[in-house]
């Protein structure tokens, strides 16, 4: 099955039911995760889920306290912030595109952005997109009215869409010598709007809940946005990941696939295409735990990419 | 488990067919050229959006606008720590550069802090902390832009925008001239001094008239024209050589004015020009044409 299937050609070729264009085909599973509810309970088929919201909304909050209640544990948004006065934090690709165009920045930002990465590099990039990036909240909802509705279809581009825009971003920054991304980027366009006011800058978030909902499944965080995709470059050797270390259990019923908000990684961690061992090891998993939680056979676990064994 | 055990070639690494390949090379440089549009659009609708408004200042310190467009992260941390509430970050759609620094002097101006906590906060650079003197701020130059609204220079003693300055007496002074109008009253004029203005927009905040302010903060770009380098200023030549460059002028005596300063015209009663040897009666000089009115008053 290897060459054809996986280079996508071929439609008359039988495809893999546990592939990702397998799970197109059954089509759109409406409610993942009700086996998981029946089988472990309500609580634990959301675990995941309600960590990570909690982090995102934690995270949001402690922004949000300062000019709410005047509590300033958290000062600026999540460009650069000041935590207690004393811990600067920057987010690197902010600092990145500061180099591509020209300037070189205070030892605080290049220490919070220091601090930042070394967090990332370690315990894996995309943590950033599921665990505190407030856009997560906006296209995971378009992602679940999508799949309550059944709405199908649609054209996504592709998933290395992301990667070029993030190259052209630094190029740009260069060629203008100025944050030129910073002028729509929606990620900290919509924390900072949710902090210090919008303006018109709803219209950018509620244009990518419409675009994931109605045009592109998965469409912004998955294929075009390339602060995502700087941050899955940093975290290609991070140490924590998701293993299907229970994967003799699975009963193809394609929930984590549903679910899943970069389903082609699963395949080759779940059904060992290209590798032996059960660990998701590519860059793109957002280690955003909801195919742990919506498996009712629980083959799924979160666990370090030094966990190879399979039970 | 056996069929996990096995390593099992993806696509990719096997051979790829010329037909493939040349899809694979169609398919990339779609993505590519599709990622290189969205950033050329997003690149060319910041070169178009940086122009910054003329009543949008941006805080004390910061880089020129070029290179704090390169620099500023907008954190908003320079806004947190301003104490007046004076600086915010822009919104989409207000004109100014998202999410950066700026404040409105019409607003509220700045207090121009002896501390700067604004510069204090800011973790890229984009606000420089070389500006340790508030008063060697240049966040952008008062004018008096409305002559004709503006009460001093309808001859009222408004004086508000002088007495609020900061550097008053330096950055804005009051010249005193001749009120050709009622042709016997002073007008203080305030005016402005590049060298000592910060641009902290305090005479703008507080201008009398209601709505727009006579006199405005903007950015130095647009308050001051070049200086004209090739043009010698012939006094300050002077001064720096010590002597005239040009040798001293030869000075005609003017009839009738030989006991005063060369270049006093000024004549006063009694000091009309003789005319066959009597002193011409009640000399005065001639009025400007329909300028003034007299009253008659005498100090």
């Amino acid at each position: 099955m290897s060459a054809h299937a996986s280079s996508g050609a071929a439609p008359e070729r039988k495809v893999p039911p546990t592939s990702v264009r397998g799970a197109a085909m059954r089509g759109v599973v409406a409610r993942p995760g009700r086996e998981a509810v029946e089988a472990k309970g309500w609580l634990r088929a959301h675990k995941w889920l309600l960590l990570r919201r909690a982090s995102q909304l934690g995270i949001l909050a402690l922004f949000l306290v300062g000019p709410w209640l005047g509590w300033w544990i958290v000062k600026g948004n999540l460009s650069s912030s000041l935590t207690l006065g004393v811990l600067p934090l920057t987010d690197p690709f902010l600092v990145a595109q500061q180099l591509a165009a020209g300037q070189w920045p205070y030892q605080e930002a290049l220490l919070g952005a220091g601090i930042v990465l070394a967090f990332y590099l370690l315990f894996g990039g995309r943590l950033f997109c599921s665990w505190v990036c407030p856009v997560n909240l906006v296209t995971d909802a378009a992602a679940w009215l999508r799949r309550r509705l059944g709405l199908k279809g649609g054209k996504a581009p592709s998933g290395s869409t992301r990667y070029w825009l993030l190259g052209f971003v630094l190029v740009i920054a260069a060629a203008t010598g100025s944050l030129a991304w910073e002028w729509v980027n929606p990620v900290s366009m919509f924390h900072r709007g949710l902090i210090f006011g919008f303006g018109l800058a709803w219209g950018i978030v509620g244009g990518i809940f419409f675009y994931d909902l109605l045009i592109a499944p998965r469409g912004w965080c998955g294929h075009l946005c390339p602060q995502g995709a700087f941050y899955a470059l940093i975290g290609r050797a991070a140490v924590v990941k998701v293993s299907a270390d229970k994967r003799s259990a699975c009963n193809d019923c394609m929930d984590c696939f549903a679910v899943c908000p970069e389903p082609q990684v699963i395949r080759p961690a779940l059904k060992g295409v290209g590798q032996d061992h059960p660990l998701i090891l590519d860059a793109d998993c957002t280690t955003c735990g909801r195919c742990v939680d919506v498996c009712g056979k629980d083959v799924f676990r979160i666990t370090t990419r030094f966990n190879r064994s399979e039970s | 488990m056996a069929m996990n055990d096995k390593v099992q070639s993806s696509g990719r690494a096997e051979p790829v067919a010329p037909a493939s390949r040349r899809r694979f090379l169609k398919d990339a440089a779609g993505v590519a050229g599709g990622a290189g549009l969205l950033a050329l659009g997003a690149g060319m609708y910041a070169k178009q959006a940086s122009a910054l408004p003329a009543t949008a200042i941006r805080p004390p310190g910061a880089l020129p606008e070029d290179d704090f467009l390169a620099a500023c992260v907008r954190c908003g941390l320079c806004v947190r720590d301003c104490p007046y509430k004076t600086l915010k970050l822009a919104e989409l759609g207000d004109g100014v550069a998202t999410g950066t620094p700026y404040f409105e002097a019409r607003d509220i101006p700045c207090e121009m802090c002896e501390d700067i906590p604004c510069v204090v906060a800011c973790p890229t650079g984009a606000l420089d902390r070389a500006l340790v003197d508030i008063a060697k701020a240049k966040m952008g130059l008062a004018v008096l832009i409305d002559q004709e609204n503006c009460l001093n220079f309808l001859g009222l003693r408004c004086d508000v925008c002088y007495r609020v300055c900061p550097v008053i007496d330096q950055a804005i002074t009051l010249e005193r001239i001749h009120n050709p109008r009622s042709d016997r009253h002073a007008m203080l004029l305030p005016t402005v001094h590049s060298e000592y203005c910060t641009g902290c927009g305090k005479c703008e905040k507080a201008c009398v008239l209601p709505g727009e302010s006579a006199i405005k903060v903007l950015p130095i770009k647009l308050a001051q024209g070049s200086k004209a380098e090739h043009y010698l200023r012939g006094w300050e030549e002077k001064e720096a050589a010590g002597k005239s460059l040009i040798g001293d002028q030869v000075e005609l005596p003017v009839r009738g004015l030989e006991g005063k300063a060369y270049g006093d015209t000024r004549v006063e009663p009694g000091q009309g020009p003789v005319q066959g040897g009597t002193q011409v009666p009640d000399y005065a000089p001639a009025k400007p044409a329909g300028g003034g009115l007299d009253s008659g008053w005498k100090p």
